[in-house]
């Protein structure tokens, strides 16, 4: 059993190194969702105005983003955000956490908007009457009712983007399964079956971070529900 | 951006769309048919199977299609299942969208409602003819919209067919930025070939949803 494939995690640093990966998926996803979603409420609330021209151009940015996978939104912020900045050697990353961060926003002012004009029209209508400014009227009547409208659809949109993380690698940031395409090809003479650990350990983190989510707003949907 | 770069680079492109739109193709349809089965089965509670297709559909909607690939096509070798690559994407398209496409039709079929089925069985129908004649046809009505979701988000996803080497469309752009280094030109023709794709299908899913909205009775 010296040469079993499972034991690859655990020769050398591995795990650690695979830990590691992981974290660099976490915190990556995390700062996307945090300034995607401030963003997004921003947007979402501009799209309830009456302005059509605000509305056409933030109609437009969702519907660009709904049209590119987001495997071509990374290496469109890979290859050309640089370059127009003009800075070479950007880290991956922080491309990574731009690209996420534009695409969480458009699709989470879709999420606010939705919830906020499902708000019943007499909340607004009675708000009006009291006498709130706008400001107001957001602050205290429509924004609390349509958080927790929008709440499943933002659980739901958390676990996309963390799967969406899987695509790092592809514009070679070192996240979990970039270290274990490493691990896997430096131990490949040794562990054969190697791959079907790493790729296997992989699988079960993502399963463990994204089930839970899932289950989590599939109860609250159901309760709104009733 | 150079007009002739792009020109020069067309003959390709247009291999790899073809090439996105028939992995997109047989991957919708296969989802679409797993999907079917697999919600009927959920629904009517066949013993044992339907526990297990849950599990299928939470394992696959839960992991990212990235890994599922990687497994066909890299770890599932050693254990001497070998697929192309093509196969590989196919068959994680499938097992990827069956199970989302699954959830659309769940959602479908639990919208039904509960008058109808008890009508049914009054009537003294069969769990295959409620199935067929009143569960199916109301459901699919009011499924329409979640698959049409599905169906955007699939195609989407064979993008991603570009990490084991399938020559679709990303692949092709990828592949060629990585021979001329002119990204600008190239990440250009790819965003327009998705958007040449992307936007007459939404536009004619989204006519096909108001088309289908009032497909329900009974309530």
């Amino acid at each position: 059993m010296a040469h079993s494939g499972i034991n690859v995690l655990f020769e050398g640093h591995n795990f650690v190194r695979l830990l590691g990966g992981l974290w660099t998926t976490v915190w990556i996803a995390a700062l996307s969702l945090l300034i995607g979603l401030a963003l997004g409420a921003l947007l979402g609330i501009l799209r309830t105005f009456k302005n059509r021209l605000l509305r056409l151009i933030l109609r437009l940015y969702l519907e660009f983003f709904r049209i590119v996978p987001t495997v071509v939104l990374l290496f469109l912020a890979y290859y050309i955000l640089p370059r127009m900045m003009h800075v070479a050697n950007l880290p991956g990353s922080l491309m990574a956490v731009v690209a996420f961060a534009l695409w969480v926003a458009a699709e989470f002012s879709d999420i606010v908007r939705g919830a906020l004009i499902s708000v019943p029209k007499h909340q607004w209508e009675s708000g009006m009457a009291l006498g709130l400014n706008r400001h107001q009227l957001f602050r205290y009547v429509l924004l609390p009712q349509a958080f927790r409208l929008e709440m499943p659809a933002t659980i739901n949109l958390a676990t996309r983007v963390i799967k969406t993380t899987s695509l790092l690698m592809m514009i070679s940031v070192m996240d979990v399964i970039n270290i274990g395409q490493q691990i896997i090809e430096a131990n490949n003479h040794l562990y054969r079956t190697g791959v079907f650990w790493v790729y296997g350990l992989i699988f079960v983190f993502y399963f463990l971070v994204d089930y839970p989510l899932s289950r989590w707003a599939k109860k609250m949907d159901a309760k709104q529900a009733d | 951006m150079s007009w002739t770069i792009i020109q020069q680079s067309l003959p390709e492109f247009a291999k790899g769309f073809r090439l996105t739109l028939w992995l997109s193709l047989i991957g919708i349809l296969g989802a679409m048919i797993v999907g079917i089965i697999v919600s009927l089965v959920r629904y009517f509670k066949v013993p044992y199977l339907a526990g297990i297709l849950g599990a299928y559909v939470e394992l696959a909607r839960n992991t990212p299609l990235l890994i599922q690939l990687f497994f066909l096509y890299y770890a599932f070798p050693v254990i001497g299942w070998k697929m192309s690559a093509a196969t590989c994407g196919i068959v994680g398209l499938i097992f990827l969208g069956g199970a989302y496409m699954a959830e659309g039709f769940s959602g479908g079929f639990n919208g039904v409602a509960k008058t109808q089925l008890e009508s049914g069985k009054a009537l003294g129908m069969s769990d295959w003819q409620l199935a067929r004649y009143v569960v199916f046809p109301q459901g699919f009505a009011l499924s329409v919209p979640a698959l049409a979701a599905n169906v955007i988000f699939l195609i989407k996803e064979t993008s991603i067919f570009s990490v084991i080497a399938i020559p679709e469309l990303t692949n092709t752009a990828l592949d060629l930025i990585g021979l001329y280094y002119r990204s600008n030109e190239y990440l250009f023709v790819l965003v327009i070939a998705y958007a040449i794709i992307l936007i007459p299908l939404s536009l004619i899913l989204t006519w096909l949803e108001r088309r289908v909205r009032y497909g329900t009775f009974g309530n």
